[in-house]
């Protein structure tokens, strides 16, 4: 019962600070109102019987993700988005119209994907990771290895100042 | 007991994954219209780690891992790219980066 009640009360922080995401005109805010929106989402996690992606959601979401995009956005000096929309009304009202199609449609399917779930749910950080090194994925973990030293190599290329 | 939960963790990832598609439409400012793009893959997540709750497998839960290896790999080299754009352009206006426009 308590259950349900600390998940209606994130699901409604995660969905309230997202909106403030897309309604506010500066970054900044913006980008910490997305934090908001992790957290909350780290402790549905939680609720949800995974423990160990809570953690990573914080720790590599809330923790490694945003701190480069606060340390973009300052460092750019980015102000607010000032004056009115280049977008003509048009545009907008089309795109909330297909956001709304998108909900509805999309909506149906997954309310119709009623499946009992199963009763003791082990997703501790032992069996996640077992089942990360298991046979099955264990090649696909590597190559993410190669695809991390991928993007540090381009990051660093395409930042850096030409001389 | 957590179970019960899996149904309507669905519903929030979807109206997040919505709010997401809205923002990258409607926002101006490159940086924010990225941070639409993560909110966007923050949703998504939750409807792996839901549907893995309801089928009672592990398999969501690795994919989620690798959606968060990917997503940081994507922020590290989008924020590098969107710094260089600002270099030679002098604004952050997605409506200003129109080289490759057909």
């Amino acid at each position: 019962m308590i259950d349900t009640v600390v998940f209606y009360l994130f699901a409604a922080l995660a969905a309230g600070s997202a909106l403030v995401v897309v309604g506010q005109r500066n970054p900044l805010y913006s980008a910490l109102a997305l934090i908001v929106t992790m957290g909350s989402l780290s402790a549905i996690f939680g609720l949800l019987g995974s423990p160990f992606i809570a953690a990573l959601q914080v720790v590599v979401y809330a923790g490694a993700i945003m701190v480069l995009f606060l340390f973009v956005i300052m460092l750019l000096n980015v102000k607010r988005e000032d004056g009115e929309s280049s977008q003509s009304p048009g545009l907008r009202t089309t795109a909330i119209l297909l956001g709304a199609v998108l909900l509805v449609q999309a909506g149906t399917v997954l309310w119709a994907w009623q499946v009992a779930a199963p009763a003791g749910f082990d997703a501790s950080a032992v069996k996640v990771a077992q089942a990360l090194f298991s046979s099955r994925y264990l090649y696909v973990f590597e190559a993410t290895s190669v695809l991390i030293l991928a993007a540090l190599v381009g990051a660093v290329a395409l930042a850096k100042r030409e001389r | 007991m957590s179970g019960a939960l899996a149904q309507p963790a669905l519903m929030l990832s979807l109206l997040l994954f919505t709010i997401g598609v809205v923002g990258v439409f409607l926002r101006r400012n490159v940086i924010t219209v990225f941070m639409c793009v993560e909110l966007m893959l923050n949703a998504v997540n939750l409807a792996f780690v839901a549907f893995s709750r309801q089928m009672g497998t592990l398999d969501g839960q690795v994919l989620v891992f690798f959606v968060m290896t990917v997503a940081a790999a994507e922020a590290a080299v989008g924020l590098a790219i969107i710094i260089a754009i600002h270099r030679h352009k002098d604004t952050l206006d997605v409506d200003a980066f129109n080289l490759m426009k057909w």
